[in-house]
C-alpha cells in the first residue's frame, strides 16, 4: 500500500521529496557508469517486471494474502542502483497513471520503497552474504533474509515519518506496533518468494544475478532457458 | 489496463483538457495537490471548494462524473484505515450512537479522507486526459533527466507484454491444479517469477540490440512543441484557486 495525499503533512512530504530526488539522482549517476546506454531498456524492463511481480499474491496466513514488494528482489537481480531506480520509476508510474499513492507523498513512497526497501535491503543482503561462504546457497539465503527484513525496515521508516508529520490521532506507539507487526508477517512471504525467485534465476541464468557476480559462473548457452517452467 | 498500450486510466477522446500541454498540466496538478495538503483540516468549507474545483475541471474535460467516482475506489483501503482512527485515537472523546469516539481521531479520519480523495481525484483527471507519450514529453520539458523519462517510457511500453506473460503463466499453472494458497506452495510462485525475470531481461537485451542496430546512442528523440502561455494560465488556474482557499482557511482559522 502506498501513502496517499494528506496522510503525512506538507513539510515532511516536501522533505521526503528532496531526499527522493537525491536518491534517484545518485542512482542515475551510478548506473550510468555501470551499464552505459544499455541501462535504459534493461532498467525499463526491470521496472515492468517489478510492476508485474507486485501483482503476484502470496498467502500470508490462512485466507489473507499480501503482494510482493520486490525491492530486494530487483536489487539482487540487477544491482542496488539499477534496482532502486526501477522501483522509483514503478512508483512514479503507479502514482501518475493509476492514481496509486499520492502525488505529494511520492517522495516519501520513494524513500520507503526504493531508498530503504531496495538500497537498504541490498545493504543487509551484502552484509549477510559477506558472513556466509561463497556459494549459490548463501546468495539465496542472504536474499531471502534481507527481503524478509526489508518490509519491516520500511515500516520503521514510515513510523518515523508518521512521528514527524503524521496526520493521524493514533499514538506513534500504536502505529509502530500495527505497522511493524503486519510487515513482519508480509516479510515471511516476501523472503520466501524472493529466495525462490533468485534460486530459479540462478538455476537457468546465473550470469543475470548481480548479487552472485562474486561467484564464478558460466554463461550458459541459450538452450538452458528452455527448461524454465511455463 | 484498458488497451494494448498500457495507458492506465487514459480516456481517448478530444476534450478541452486533452489538448493542453502536458508539462503545464503536471505542474498544475502538483500545485493543486500541494495546496490541498497544506490546508488546515478544521476549515471544512475549503475542502468543499476544492472538491467543486476538481468536479468543474472534470466536467470541462468531458469526463463522466460516474467514471471519476468509480476510479476513486482505488483509495478504499486507506478509507478503511482512516475509519479506524476514531477508535484508536487518544485524548477527549465524544459519544456517538453509544460508542466513545476520539475527537482527534474523528478529525484525522476526516482529514485523511478529504485530502486523500481530492488528491486521487486530481490525479485521475490528469491521468484520464493526458496520453502517456504526452506525459513523458511533459517530464522532459520539465528538465527531468532523459535517462529517467526513457526508462519510464520503456517500462510503460512493455508493461502489458510482461503482465500478459505473467497472466499466461498463472493460467498455465492453475489449470494444472496448482493454486498458491499456502506458504509451502510459494515455490511455484517463485519459479514463475524467476522465469518471468529471465524472459523480461532477455527481451530487454533483444530490444537493446535492435535499437542499437538502428543507431540508438543513449537518448530517444523527443517531439518539442512551442510553449503556450494560454495553456499555463488554464492549467494553473485550479491550483491558484485551491491556494487561495488554503490561504483563506489559514487566515480565518
Amino acid at each position: 500500500m502506498h501513502i496517499p495525499d494528506g496522510f503525512i503533512d506538507g513539510t515532511t512530504s516536501a522533505f521526503g521529496g528532496g531526499v527522493a530526488v537525491g536518491t534517484v539522482a545518485g542512482c542515475l549517476r551510478r548506473t550510468r557508469d555501470l551499464l552505459d546506454d544499455r541501462q535504459v531498456p534493461l532498467v525499463g524492463l526491470t521496472s515492468a517486471f517489478v510492476f508485474a511481480a507486485q501483482m503476484l499474491n502470496f498467502p500470508v496466513a490462512a485466507g489473507t494474502s499480501g503482494h510482493l514488494l520486490g525491492g530486494v528482489l530487483a536489487a539482487v537481480l540487477v544491482g542496488p542502483w539499477a534496482g532502486a531506480l526501477a522501483v522509483s520509476v514503478v512508483l512514479v508510474v503507479q502514482a501518475l497513471l493509476f492514481a496509486d499513492g499520492g502525488l505529494s507523498a511520492l517522495g516519501l513512497n520513494v524513500v520507503n520503497m526504493a531508498l530503504v526497501g531496495a538500497l537498504g535491503g541490498y545493504a543487509v543482503f551484502a552484509a549477510i552474504r559477506a558472513l556466509l561462504p561463497k556459494t549459490k546457497a548463501s546468495v539465496v539465503a542472504a536474499a531471502g533474509v534481507a527481503a524478509a527484513l526489508a518490509p519491516t525496515m520500511a515500516a520503521i521508516v514510515f513510523t518515523a515519518e508518521y512521528a514527524l508529520g503524521g496526520n493521524g490521532a493514533a499514538s506513534v506507539a500504536t502505529v509502530a506496533k500495527a505497522m511493524i507487526g503486519v510487515h513482519l508477517l508480509i516479510g515471511v512471504g516476501e523472503g520466501a518468494i524472493t529466495a525462490m525467485t533468485i534460486s530459479a534465476v540462478m538455476a537457468t541464468r546465473p550470469d543475470l544475478v548481480h548479487g552472485a557476480a562474486h561467484i564464478a559462473t558460466r554463461a550458459p548457452s541459450r538452450d538452458d532457458t528452455a527448461g524454465v517452467p511455463a | 489496463m484498458n488497451n494494448a498500450h498500457g495507458t492506465g486510466l487514459y480516456m481517448d477522446h478530444t476534450g478541452r483538457l486533452h489538448r493542453l500541454a502536458a508539462h503545464s498540466k503536471l505542474v498544475g496538478t502538483l500545485g493543486f495537490v500541494a495546496a490541498v495538503v497544506a490546508t488546515p483540516r478544521e476549515q471544512w468549507w475549503s475542502f468543499v471548494a476544492d472538491g467543486v474545483i476538481v468536479a468543474m475541471v472534470a466536467v470541462l474535460a468531458g469526463l463522466p462524473l460516474g467514471l471519476l467516482a468509480r476510479r476513486l475506489t482505488i483509495e478504499l483501503p486507506f478509507i478503511a484505515f482512516a475509519l479506524l482512527m476514531p477508535f484508536v485515537g487518544n485524548g477527549p472523546t465524544v459519544r456517538l450512537a453509544g460508542v466513545n469516539l476520539s475527537q482527534a481521531g474523528l478529525w484525522s479520519a476526516w482529514s485523511i479522507v478529504a485530502k486523500g480523495t481530492l488528491g486521487v481525484a486530481a490525479t485521475v483527471v490528469l491521468a484520464s486526459t493526458t496520453a502517456v507519450p504526452q506525459l513523458i514529453t511533459g517530464f522532459e520539458r520539465l528538465r527531468v533527466p532523459r535517462a529517467l523519462t526513457a526508462i519510464g517510457a520503456f517500462m510503460i511500453r512493455y508493461l502489458d507484454v510482461v503482465t500478459g506473460e505473467l497472466q499466461r503463466m498463472r493460467v498455465a499453472r492453475e489449470s494444472r491444479g496448482d493454486r498458491a494458497r499456502w506458504l509451502w506452495q510459494a515455490k511455484a510462485v517463485g519459479a514463475g517469477a524467476g522465469a518471468l525475470f529471465v524472459r523480461s531481461y532477455e527481451r530487454g537485451e533483444r530490444v537493446f540490440l535492435a535499437m542499437e542496430s538502428r543507431g540508438y546512442t543513449g537518448t530517444l528523440p523527443s517531439v518539442r512543441r512551442g510553449d503556450e502561455p494560454r495553456h499555463w494560465a488554464a492549467c494553473l488556474a485550479p491550483a491558484a484557486l485551491a491556494s487561495a482557499c488554503a490561504i483563506a482557511a489559514w487566515r480565518f482559522r
